[in-house]
């Protein structure tokens, strides 16, 4: 393949030797992120086994096909897999850890050594979390509340703790990778400014993962010890309040709900402007919106806790907190609409999944509000109205906006353009199977469904079954681009340098890039500069 | 049981027999009336722009939009003002159903793995059940032998997290007789799927009936105050259980806790080799200071709770005339009070 | 003084620049990681204030009072080490991180020496603890298990801290330009005062919360 200029080919990074230690000894960003692409996955699936099992089991209300036991430690797995070796690390190490630097015109980011130490680190956590499912698993919910996980639970939890510990500190190193990268290593004539979008959400990211993460660190590590030496950290009978673990934990834990939701937030900010051809609409109100969600996720951990025996009045401002911080939520879904006013608009892979995530995270936010709403909850806290809640945003937001962004920056990634007809088809499959997966949880929720439950009143049973028939259309969904995207390896890497007309500076280089990213110094232009593209994409 | 979801379908919200009830629904539908509106709306913009701006399409996109601030300043001035809106709804609403009247019924609630005890002061006791009588109000007083449960009747639309070492409250008026599922809602292991119960409204007549059958039937501990044909009150022993001593300290077993019975007025080993003799002093401090003298072969620190702060004189008082009344030992028969309760922990 | 560049920075300003953001921003991590048990003993101190003043007094404060010192003068050295290598003057600076490093030592024996006696005195939580000594062991327990926690914690780091120190130091002494590390023993310095900071919290806290005895 040629590069820019037409001079001959250079090596890519791709291509740069294939010995066991030219990838995990490498410490290009974009080698790094392709370690990480393939961990995250492989984590994915274990997760969604774990889900499959659970929502087989939830056909019938008895619990017949596993013991209750074991659907404890399922959903228990599920949870600690999909938060901390999924969503958390998901677009950023992945697609942050490839496009940022390129996006700012950098050989790499500020730190490529740490970069690929926090892989390590992850690695390690996920085997130690590995471990601990072949000894059992473990059965306190994602969520340890105390005492129940330092004083009852029988199962492998420290081990899962150290596991999650190692994990977060990995992240944070992630984190403060790219808040020096971006506010050190922008190519010259780039303010922050004429940034993408993409780079504005993945620093608010950072900062939560950089500040909220040493928390979790903190507090898990306190209920490892109040487990192997039986203090009363947190047990009321021996001095401690469980309360105060729920307060630790849900401070970080709920900007933690925005780490994986904002990188989407910030895909979406990519593929809209570029499949409607347009000039994002309102540019610098999405760039504070990141910020403030970032800021004013940090006050609302409270409304997890309106009915755990916290005072009323704390409850109140929590909820009044939470309303606030759906404003800057809202200012995004509305821009990203106005963005397709009067655009050029073509339905594209990417933009079905950005499409999707809008219309999925506007009802997933919304049944935020009712969450908020103090009485309301009262109702539905516990239930499966709030796991329905989260997994709108999760799945619904936050996965959509991950394979979108796969597919968008596959071509730069692997230098392939996936089939689109595939593309178009899992998407949309992706799509109906997780309406039909999680809107009757609503309703399950809603008419006194409690979560967490393996054996269920009969009069469930059939939202049940419309749950489970949906999930099996999303386990297609989700098999079905692995399969593709790995059948593209096999042509040769022909997408070009900008399959997408796309503006931003990852797409003034070849793809794949070579070792250092540029061989010319890009060009700095104001960002979301479409009228100077041309309107049409070729289809691939 | 009528569970709440049947009603789904006929009346299109699950059933609902309180006040709080009612309103409770009325928020939630005009929560989903301002949702509606804003999905709706921005469904329907996505899919007018998507068709009418599509590739190829000869839509007019001369001059499109170039000045934001006026939209901006209009999507974050309605949405705020309808929040605070609904901040202010619910949060009245959610600080009622904190306050429960004073002249309310009270009765207990204890949560423990896997199973809730009811104790109504009249003295009859139930296990995974709940009798109540509509139209007055009924506050629950809730508490934990060992893990945060949570209490959750859905056909009143409230729940309260139920915690150890604490008390918490719930209240409510039912409005309509019948027999309703409540759950546990905070996970508690294992079994934490079967800790569900029924609850049993009843019209004020019957309530009084089933009541005084069941201060009948119950039958008293012998050697203690309660004659057969006085009502169930709770007496010494009350304080017993109503603290959750005999959740360690059982008739059975001493595996979790040292026997009571026989040991006042006697030697006691402590872990620290010393020997005391068990009288009211030492019944009283090891009640308030657990960690003072432990027994011997039972774990430092002591797994049993201090009761500073939390037993009030006088129940400290019946405590040790409790004790002092196992001096010969347990009652021979296992009366319908111990039954459950004293069941060894699985 | 020149200063191996990095690939991936332009030159040397834009390396100092990033290599200073960030440790700052690393420190910020780690005052949040410390912030998370300072919150949690500040309020088991609100709730049980008598408990654990009591509690408090059983604390050795002079080992306290000296390791503070130690503290505080091991960060003046690392800080005159600084500016020891930014002046030119490497073996000063290697003396210097030496006498830190003394100090660390120092400060992690009498921790030593401390928590021995803490066990001797029975107050080490499910090892060897001597309820009898309190009014309200449940609490009093709390303390402890906070104060070995916390102080623990800052040791690990104490730790971590003198290893980083020493591998700078070392690379200082063989290297033919010690001033290219200007950089890297600035940052170990920043992380040094970071630990000493933390104990100028931790040691009021914990140790001087009962008033004289």
């Amino acid at each position: 393949m040629a590069n820019i200029d037409g001079a001959p080919a250079v090596t890519d990074y791709l291509q740069t030797g294939w010995r066991a230690r030219d990838w995990f000894l490498s410490t290009d960003h974009k080698r790094v992120a392709i370690l990480y692409l393939l961990s995250i996955t492989f984590f994915f699936f274990i997760g969604g086994l774990a889900a499959t099992l659970i929502r087989v089991e939830l056909l019938t209300p008895p619990s017949n096909l596993v013991s209750k036991d074991v659907f404890n430690r399922l959903f228990t797995m599920h949870g600690v897999i999909m938060v901390w070796f999924f969503l958390i690390p998901s677009i950023p190490t992945t697609i942050g850890n490839f496009v940022i630097p390129l996006m700012i015109g950098a050989r790499d980011l500020a730190f490529p050594k740490l970069n690929l130490f926090s892989w390590y680190l992850f690695s390690a956590g996920g085997l130690f979390t590995l471990g601990a499912i072949i000894l059992g698993g473990v059965d306190t919910g994602w969520t340890f509340y105390t005492p129940y996980s330092s004083f009852y639970a029988h199962s492998a939890v420290v081990l899962v703790i150290l596991g999650i510990v190692v994990a977060g500190f990995g992240s944070i190193l992630t984190g403060l990778n790219f808040i020096v990268t971006v506010h050190t290593m922008r190519a010259p004539g780039m303010g922050w400014f004429q940034l993408p979008l993409f780079i504005w959400s993945h620093y608010a990211t950072s900062l939560i993962l950089v500040l909220a993460t040493p928390i979790l660190a903190i507090t898990l590590l306190l209920v490892g010890i109040e487990r192997v030496w039986q203090y009363g950290i947190f047990e009321p009978s021996l001095g401690g309040d469980p309360l105060l673990f729920q307060h630790l934990f849900w401070f970080y834990s709920h900007p933690a709900v925005y780490i994986m939701v904002l990188p989407a937030m910030g895909v979406v900010s990519e593929i809209v402007p570029c499949f409607a051809r347009k000039h994002i609409f309102g540019y610098h109100f999405i760039a504070f919106a990141s910020l403030a969600i970032a800021t004013y996720g940090f006050l609302v951990w409270g409304h997890h806790m309106f009915v755990s025996g916290q005072s009323p009045y704390a409850s109140l401002i929590f909820s009044a907190l939470s309303f606030l911080v759906a404003v800057p939520s809202a200012i995004k879904v509305f821009n990203w609409t106005a963005t397709l006013h009067k655009g050029y608009i073509h339905l594209r892979t990417p933009m079905l999944y950005a499409l999707g995530f809008i219309g999925l995270f506007v009802i997933g936010g919304l049944t935020g509000l009712f969450l908020a709403s103090t009485a309301l909850d009262v109702h539905v806290h516990d239930t499966y109205f709030v796991v329905s809640h989260f997994h709108y945003i999760m799945v619904g937001g936050a996965v959509m906006g991950y394979l979108g962004a796969i597919h968008f920056w596959w071509p730069k990634m692997s230098g392939r353009r996936y089939p689109e007809g595939w593309g178009i088809f899992a998407a949309i499959l992706l799509f109906v199977g997780f309406n039909l997966t999680f809107f009757p949880q609503f309703l399950l929720g809603y008419g006194g469904m409690v979560r967490r439950i393996a054996e269920y009143a009969p009069g469930f049973q059939v939202l049940n079954v419309m749950s489970t028939a949906g999930a099996s259309i999303l386990g297609v969904g989700y098999v079905l681009p692995l399969a593709y995207l790995l059948w593209t390896l096999r042509r040769p890497p022909d997408a070009g340098p900008n399959p997408w007309f796309a503006t931003g500076l990852e797409w003034q280089t070849s793809s794949p890039p070579p070792k250092h990213n540029f061989l010319a110094a890009p060009q700095v232009g104001e960002p979301y500069d479409y009228a100077e593209m041309p309107r049409d994409i070729p289809w691939s | 049981m009528n569970l709440p979801l049947a009603q789904f379908w006929s009346t299109g919200m699950p059933q609902r027999a309180s006040e709080g009830a009612e309103r409770v629904d009325a928020l939630l539908l005009g929560l989903l009336g301002i949702s509606a509106f804003f999905v709706l709306l921005i469904l329907i913009l996505i899919v007018r722009f998507v068709i009418t701006y599509r590739a190829g399409s000869s839509a007019d996109r001369a001059n499109p939009v170039r000045k934001t601030w006026g939209w901006e300043l209009t999507w974050i001035a309605i949405p705020s003002l309808l929040m605070v809106g609904m901040f202010v709804w619910a949060g009245m609403l959610y600080l009622h159903m904190q306050e429960p009247p004073a002249d309310a019924r009270t009765i207990y609630v204890v949560g423990k793995q896997w199973m809730w005890k009811v104790q109504h002061p009249e003295g009859p006791e139930e296990i995974n059940e709940l009798h109540v009588p509509a139209g007055e109000p009924v506050k629950l007083v809730l508490s934990s032998q060992d893990v945060i449960h949570s209490f959750f009747i859905p056909v009143f639309r409230i729940k309260q997290d139920v915690l150890p070492g604490r008390f918490t409250t719930l209240w409510f008026t039912a409005t309509t007789p019948g027999v309703y599922p409540f759950y546990c809602a905070e996970y508690c292991g294992t079994e934490h799927s079967m800790m569900h119960g029924q609850l049993v409204v009843m019209t004020p007549g019957e309530y009084a009936a089933w009541l005084d059958a069941a201060v009948r039937d119950a039958e008293p501990v012998p050697g203690t105050p309660g004659s057969p044909a006085a009502p169930l009150a709770l007496g010494q022993q009350g304080a017993f259980y109503r603290l959750g001593c005999v959740a360690c300290h059982t008739r059975q077993s001493a595996v979790l806790a040292p026997r009571l019975d026989g040991i006042f007025g006697r030697p006691v080993r402590l872990a620290n080799g010393q020997t005391v003799i068990a009288d009211e002093d030492y019944i009283r401090e090891s009640i308030m200071y657990p960690n003072a003298k432990i027994s011997a072969g039972y774990p430092a620190p002591s797994l049993m709770p201090t009761y500073a702060g939390q037993v009030s004189p006088a129940d400290l008082h019946d405590l040790v005339e409790f004790i002092k009344a196992l001096r010969d030992g347990w009652p021979s028969e296992d009366p319908y009070t111990w039954r459950i309760l004293t069941a060894p922990r699985p | 003084m020149e200063t191996p560049v990095e690939m991936q920075f332009d030159d040397p300003a834009q390396q100092r620049e990033a290599s200073a953001l960030g440790m700052w921003t690393f420190l910020a991590s780690e005052v949040l990681f410390f912030g998370g048990v300072f919150t949690g003993y500040s309020i088991y101190r609100w709730k049980y204030p008598h408990a654990f003043a009591e509690a408090s007094h059983h604390l050795y404060e002079w080992i306290g009072a000296v390791n503070t010192a130690i503290l505080l003068t091991s960060s003046l050295f690392i800080a005159l080490a600084v500016q020891a290598l930014h002046t030119e003057r490497p073996r000063r600076a290697w003396r210097l991180i030496i006498a830190t490093l003394i100090c660390g030592l120092a400060f992690l024996s009498l921790k030593a020496v401390e928590y021995w006696m803490d066990y001797q005195e029975g107050l080490v939580p499910g090892v060897r603890f001597d309820a009898s000594k309190f009014t309200d062991p449940a609490p009093a327990t709390l303390f402890f298990t906070f104060y070995f926690s916390m102080t623990g914690l800052h040791a690990a780091h104490v730790i971590s801290g003198l290893l980083v120190l020493t591998v700078i130091g070392i690379t200082l002494r063989r290297a033919t330009d010690p001033g290219k590390y200007a950089n890297s023993l600035e940052n170990g310095a920043l992380f040094w005062h970071l630990v000493d900071i933390i104990w100028i919290f931790l040691f009021p806290l914990l140790y001087l919360i009962g008033g004289p005895k």
